[in-house]
């Protein structure tokens, strides 16, 4: 059979979870790392980072709407996606979805943006003209009151919604890592550290993802970049990222210590099939490269000029390595048998719904969106007329 | 002065989100078949539904009712356990309208798929190598095959 | 002896009714099948399973399984000496078409049958999200292909890898034990095409069943069984290399 070495049950020689699935833990991962960005400010009361509160949001709310999508396309039968939220069995991880995303979104994050912008959504909704004056003014649902009170009970509002947002954002990620490490069926997946691990990657990239569009679109607009709020970003991505690659060893060293009946086949394959996605891309590049940057900035004075371009570098070597390691675990976790005897190939297709073109369109879709989201609801103080800094803590 | 009373747009954003479960729990009750968990976490319907497919294979005890001679005399050989759709292949429409006429299937072929000498089959089951066995003739010029006892000349 | 006509005359409108009565049976509206009366499961019968691949032929026309995927189909294992942990193992084309004769060797060969092993406690059935999938009241698991989402989480969590997403329907499917055949008194079309008997129906809940016979003098394995999966294919003989 071509693409099989070794012996497949006849059933599993296509792989049925494509790049696609690869696709959504790494954008709800995106979401639930940003969210954690910005509560370092709004719960942590970490204020270095404050410039990137705002932008942070708007990231994690992009991201959050093109979410469902990859799962949509995949589906042999989308339209019937809403049976999930009729009858979800309960002892299904994957039936959590619906509602676990619905929460994030509208009770938390949506909530929460508004709470933060309410004040800037009142002005403008007197200040703008035309189809937009409409738009802020249904944003405002009809209530006007900016008075200091009104905005204090926002700010404590928001800040429960935030610290609610926190295990919210843990848990639209942390079940994602659950759908695999649940498989009793794969010694890939099946692990109590998934979940663990999904998410301590998550929040690398996220965070990972929202000091790079914090750098660019200071960059786009000609503004000076806040080095103590991006070199505390950068702090805290190096700290989570230490833990993040712990976890992995561990899971690694654990696997080969037991050598279990999967261990060979596993083994042989991220030596052969997965070399590349996992040893170079995840591991050298995407992980340990990225960690020695970071932490050789912690011990070295470099100059702001030089920070910010090892930033970069980290930045985007991260968000590939987070990648790879989504590819790594979905993909690689089809591409060997359950009998522990053979392993096929995943041939992703170019053109068709689940290719490869879609995929970077999914990808390309959230900086799309974030750009019209940061035109409505601009993160940064200065630019738009008649708005006021975001609402700062009532003491 | 009212805790309440600069808190207006937040019960606003209460309403629009208890409107929203309001109107989600009254759509479900509309939606969900009806059905559903008669049984179980499943749509009840299913299971008579998926019963109702079509049968393709009769059975052998629908041949046996009419097909008595053929019964007697594979009953006391070698393949009197060997259901007549085994080598018949599906014959559910000719139990349904026995004008139907299936055809016999070819010894040349049907024969060697269970009795070509592997070495990976049971060693005390009766296999042979086809060409040196029979020289190519046809399997039924020697055996027949309801009672496959070797009889030279058993070919009808 | 040929059947006369006059024989035939009398016996065909027997045959027919007969059949009829076969047909009508359905799991509600029949009083002949009591879903709560059966717990279904199959023994497979290693050195009687011959590799003939009639099974899967006759599942296939069955069923309409679609070419490439497979309800059922049979393994061949080639294990030499002690090397329990790796035999060659193959399944061309899921022996639809049996398999080539094999060369004399060292070491022994065997043909495992495999299909879904109908658990009681089933992964699969746990992490549909749906409930598109589920085990009806007499032990077979179902695949509701109006419901089914094609999520194929299910095809994930199965360890027997006897799932698959059907390429036209877009939907989950499976072997379901034939269930509109043993719900009319009929066996499975593979139990019903298998010429050595190596393949049997039975039904647990039926103290006349001969498994409980079998069972008592015969050393008898599940796959998979660190798994706990409650699987119900009980395999007579079945060889510590067999994944």
């Amino acid at each position: 059979m071509p693409g099989v070495e070794g012996f497949m049950y006849p059933n599993e020689v296509a792989l049925n979870w494509s790049v696609l699935i690869v696709l959504y833990p790494y954008i709800t991962g995106l979401v639930a790392g940003a969210f954690i960005l910005a509560s370092l400010e709004r719960v942590f009361r970490v204020e270095a980072v404050k410039p990137t509160y705002r932008l942070a949001l708007l990231t994690a709310l992009a991201f959050l709407l093109v979410a469902p999508l990859p799962l949509q396309l995949h589906l042999g039968h989308p339209e019937r996606s809403y049976e999930m939220y009729l009858t979800p069995h309960r002892s299904s991880a994957m039936a959590m979805f619906g509602f676990v995303y619905l929460w994030y979104l509208m009770a938390v994050l949506v909530v929460e943006i508004w709470l933060d912008y309410r004040a800037d959504i009142v002005l403008m909704s007197q200040s703008a003209s035309g189809w937009k004056r409409w738009m802020y003014r249904a944003m405002t649902l009809g209530s006007s009151n900016v008075s200091p009170r009104a905005l204090a009970i926002d700010e404590r509002v928001g800040w429960v919604v935030t610290l609610v947002g926190i295990p919210s954002a843990f848990l639209l990620h942390g079940y994602v890592g659950f759908i695999f490490g649940s498989i009793k069926a794969n010694p890939w997946w099946s692990s109590p550290m998934m979940p663990v691990v999904f998410l301590f990657s998550a929040m690398v990239s996220g965070i990972a993802a929202v000091m790079l569009l914090y750098m660019l679109t200071a960059r786009l607009r000609r503004q000076p970049i806040d080095m103590r709020c991006v070199d505390t970003v950068a702090r805290y991505l190096l700290y989570i990222f230490i833990i993040d690659f712990s976890l992995e060893m561990l899971d690694l060293v654990h696997r080969i210590y037991e050598a279990d009946e999967s261990f060979r086949s596993l083994d042989f394959m991220v030596h052969s099939k997965l070399y590349f996605s996992q040893i170079v891309l995840q591991i050298l590049v995407g992980t340990l490269a990225p960690i020695l940057m970071l932490a050789l900035i912690q011990v070295t004075k470099f100059s702001a000029m030089a920070r910010k371009r090892l930033y970069v570098v980290s930045g985007c070597l991260t968000l590939i390595g987070i990648l790879a390691m989504r590819w790594n675990v979905v993909i690689g976790g089809q591409l060997f048998s359950k009998s522990f005897l053979g392993y096929t190939t995943y041939k992703m297709a170019l053109v068709s719904r689940e290719g490869l073109l879609v995929s970077i369109a999914l990808m390309i879709l959230p900086l799309a969106i974030l750009g019209v989201l940061v035109k409505v609801l601009p993160p940064w103080p200065d630019k738009h007329q008649g708005s006021i800094p975001a609402a700062t803590p009532a003491h | 002065m009212s805790p309440f009373k600069d808190a207006g747009h937040l019960f606003r954003l209460a309403a629009i989100f208890l409107a929203g479960v309001l109107a989600f729990v009254v759509i479900r009750s509309f939606i969900v078949p009806r059905s559903f968990g008669q049984y179980g976490h499943y749509r009840g319907n299913a299971i008579a539904e998926i019963a109702a497919r079509p049968i393709r294979f009769a059975g052998h005890q629908t041949c046996e009712t009419c097909h008595i001679d053929v019964l007697e005399k594979k009953k006391s050989g070698k393949h009197a356990q060997v259901n007549c759709e085994a080598c018949h292949g599906a014959l559910a429409r000719h139990a349904d309208d026995p004008s139907f006429d299936p055809g016999k299937p070819d010894t040349a072929v049907l024969c060697v798929r269970c009795h070509a000498a592997s070495a990976a089959k049971p060693k005390g089951f009766p296999q042979v190598e086809a060409a040196e066995h029979s020289g190519g003739l046809a399997c039924q010029t020697c055996h027949q095959p309801h009672n496959p006892v070797f009889n030279a000349g058993a070919a009808q | 002896m040929k059947i006369t006509r006059r024989q035939l005359l009398i016996l065909l409108p027997a045959a027919a009714a007969a059949w009829e009565s076969v047909l009508a049976g359905t799991p509600e509206t029949s009083p002949n099948y009591k879903m709560t009366d059966h717990w279904w499961g199959m023994l497979i019968d290693i050195p009687k399973c011959i590799g003939c691949g009639n099974c899967v032929r006759a599942c296939q026309a069955e069923n309409d399984v679609p070419d490439g995927f497979f309800r059922t189909w049979v393994e061949r294992y080639h294990v030499t000496d002690w090397k329990l942990a790796n035999p060659d193992v193959i399944s061309p084309d899921g022996a639809k078409e049996g398999f080539p004769a094999a060369t004399q060797d060292e070491g022994k060969y065997f043909f495992v049958p495999k299909l879904c092993n109908q658990c009681a406690d089933s992964p699969c059935v746990q992490v549909c999200p749906v409930g598109a999938t589920f085990v009806t009241p007499d032990g077979v698991v179902l695949v509701d292909a109006t419901y089914c989402l094609g999520c194929a989480y299910c095809v994930q969590a199965c360890p027997y890898g006897c799932r698959y997403i059907h390429p036209q329907k877009r939907v989950a499917d499976k072997c379901t034990l034939c269930y509109h055949r043993i719900t009319k008194g009929l066996t499975t079309a593979c139990c019903e095409a298998c010429p050595t008997g190596a393949r049997q129906l039975v039904d647990l809940k039926n103290p006349k069943d001969p498994i409980h016979e079998f069972l008592k003098t015969h050393s008898v394995q599940v796959l998979k069984p660190q798994l706990a999966t409650g699987a119900k294919v009980f395999y007579n003989e079945l060889d510590g290399s067999v994944r």
